[in-house]
């Protein structure tokens, strides 16, 4: 399968509604209402509070305590976990989505958890910071230091983010694991996306990150 | 209410044992030869007896429901004064006008269990065989039991689905029970500080305070109420013994420290030299004035024998199958009765039935004994949990 394949796309939301962040609503508008969501990573829970609003049944996992606390005060069905050893406690099929949002770099196991969300969510998606952005490659080519934006302002020694992947990538990634993207989008710097008749390598190159929808491929 | 059996009158001294056994300051619900508290050691109790305290109304649709179990040594006074020490409700921290449990909105429900001995039937009560205090030949009672005979209540109150089950500790216990047996009348459950089963360490405890009450001479088998007396320094040292698992190491410290209890220096004696010595004697004898020995051991029993997934093939999981109740989990850091690592095995069950559960652990230095503290992040939870459900439930101002 190759980029161009499964890029082609539409019909998606743009900017910010001010309330909620500009990716958290286009994730948002790939999921169908009345579906049942698990939010792997789900911070303080903005994306699932977005979800309620629209009568989607979510849950949540957050590796921080505090983060789950201020989940669960706001009345949210958030445990806390950790994606690289709490997801094997689901059953199959449990949701209907499976949301990781800007978790996947994070964590140790990129690849089983991936498996995993498309074990347990019918689809899985996926949303993550694009580390062929060209900024972050401007930074390594010229700067010739581990790249740093202002939605990645860790330094190397600090941050935790251990799996940094582009786009590329990631869609190499699904399809060794045989899995289905059925929609994506690259968002740029400011959350819109990038314009859809563009070839794939701008993507690759301009979205500062990208966010997909996937399902289970056939055969295998 | 129906099934209303006179109690014969007590063939011991009456100062020693307590007025609440027989006659409680509470409402009560008698249930007599027609409606036996079928027991798990194969016993059917009958007459029995649970006496009960409520707070607000009952609204029109008996949606608005909730129940608060006790845990091992409280009793049905769970936000009123209570009638033997004129203490505050032991939970008035939760539950009351303005906190998040507030009769302004659910119509509050708190019995004393089954085998206690604040007006519900247990062995401190009198056997009406007999004419005499049950004592050890009282029916081993289990959490299954007690959780039974609050259903019978329930029943008798006239409430379909509980909207909240709601308890802490041996409380929690109950709450699990309730939604693993009767998963369709428990709207929503709040676990707090509990587990699915009782470990090796808590039961050894449990054993210990045990053996305490066993090996005072006042105890007589069991048999102390005939004699007029009550094995008050076994009970004490058992108290003090499991009171020390409620609290932590940095709690104690915090407290109590090495300081000294009215004095500069040692004594070189065995007096109380220590404020935390001085503490837990005074803990040790406020207690037996209001605490049954032989129910202290019936309740500590009933906790050993709890475990959850034992009753269902040894899979936690399938207690919970399918199960629609809104979960909400709650542990504490320092609480190392019922650690963390219990509410993560239960919430791990709860993920695997797909249940809808939130669960928080609190940072606290308290220990088990936060649950019953002023802790604002616990109240935050609590309160919004109940409400989110309450909005799930429709009812106003949840």
């Amino acid at each position: 399968m190759s980029v161009q394949e499964v890029l082609p796309l539409g019909g998606l939301a743009t900017g910010s509604s001010g309330q909620f962040r500009a990716d958290h609503l286009l994730v948002a508008d790939m999921v169908k209402p009345g579906s049942k969501v698990l939010d792997v990573g789900c911070g303080e829970g903005d994306l699932l509070q977005l979800l309620e609003t629209r009568g989607i049944d979510g849950r949540g996992i957050e590796l921080s305590r505090e983060g789950v606390n201020r989940c669960v005060a706001k009345g949210l069905a958030v445990v806390q976990g950790d994606a690289d050893t709490d997801l094997v406690n689901y059953p199959d099929d449990a949701f209907d989505y499976v949301i990781l949002s800007q978790t996947l770099q994070a964590t140790r196991q990129p690849r089983v958890v991936l498996e995993n969300l498309l074990r347990i969510g019918r689809r899985a998606i996926v949303s993550f910071p694009n580390f062929g952005f060209w900024k972050m490659r401007l930074q390594l080519l010229i700067g010739g230091h581990m790249p740093r934006t202002e939605n990645l302002p860790a330094t190397w020694y600090d941050t935790a983010n251990i799996h940094f992947c582009t786009i590329k990538d990631f869609v190499q990634l699904c399809d060794e694991i045989n899995v289905k993207m059925e929609r994506a989008v690259a968002l740029d710097l400011y959350g819109r996306p990038v314009p859809l008749n563009l070839p794939w390598w701008v993507w690759n190159m301009f979205g500062e990150q990208g966010v997909f929808l996937l399902s289970r491929g056939g055969g295998k | 209410m129906d099934g209303v059996k006179s109690i014969p009158s007590p063939a011991i001294s009456a100062d020693e044992r307590s007025h609440e056994v027989d006659h409680p300051s509470s409402q009560v619900a008698h249930f007599g030869a027609e409606q036996p508290l079928r027991l798990d050691c194969g016993v059917d109790l009958t007459p029995f007896q649970i006496a009960y305290q409520t707070y607000g109304e009952l609204n029109a649709d008996r949606s608005n429901a909730v129940l608060i179990c006790h845990a091992l040594t409280g009793d049905q006074h769970v936000a009123n004064v209570h009638p033997v020490t004129g203490k505050p409700g032991w939970w008035e921290t939760l539950v009351g006008p303005g906190r998040p449990i507030d009769p302004k909105n659910y119509f509050i429900i708190c019995s004393n269990v089954i085998g206690g001995c604040m007006g519900s039937t247990g062995p401190a009560s009198i056997n009406p065989a007999t004419g005499k205090v049950w004592g050890l030949e009282f029916p081993v009672i289990t959490i299954p039991d007690m959780v039974r005979a609050q259903a019978m209540l329930i029943d008798r109150l006239g409430i379909d689905t509980l909207f909240a089950v709601v308890g802490g500790s041996m409380g929690g216990m109950q709450v699990l029970q309730w939604t693993a047996a009767y998963p369709s009348r428990v709207f929503s459950a709040l676990a707090i500080a509990c587990a699915t089963r009782h470990s090796a360490q808590n039961i050894a405890f449990h054993e210990l305070g045990r053996q305490a009450v066993m090996a005072d001479p006042d105890w007589h088998g069991g048999g102390y109420a005939d004699q007029g007396i009550h094995p008050h320094r076994g009970l004490a040292v058992a108290r003090m013994a499991a009171h020390i698992t409620y609290l932590s190491d940095a709690a104690l410290h915090r407290k109590f420290g090495r300081r000294m209890q009215d004095r500069e220096l040692p004594t070189f004696s065995f007096d109380a030299d220590f404020q935390v010595e001085s503490y837990l004697r005074y803990q040790g004898s406020s207690f037996v004035e209001r605490f049954d020995a032989n129910a202290y051991l019936y309740l500590t029993r009933a906790m050993d024998y709890f475990d959850i997934a034992a009753d269902h093939g040894g899979v936690l999981a399938k207690a919970f199958a399918d199960i629609k109740t809104r979960f909400c989990v709650v542990s504490f850091t320092s609480d190392w009765l019922f650690p963390t690592s219990e509410s993560r095995a239960l919430v791990h069950a709860l993920n695997a039935s797909s249940a809808r559960v939130s669960f928080a652990e609190i940072e606290t230095d308290r220990g088990h004994d936060a649950f019953l503290l002023d802790v604002p992040e616990f109240f935050d939870i609590s309160r919004a949990f109940l409400q989110s459900a309450g909005k799930a439930r429709g009812l106003k101002d949840g």
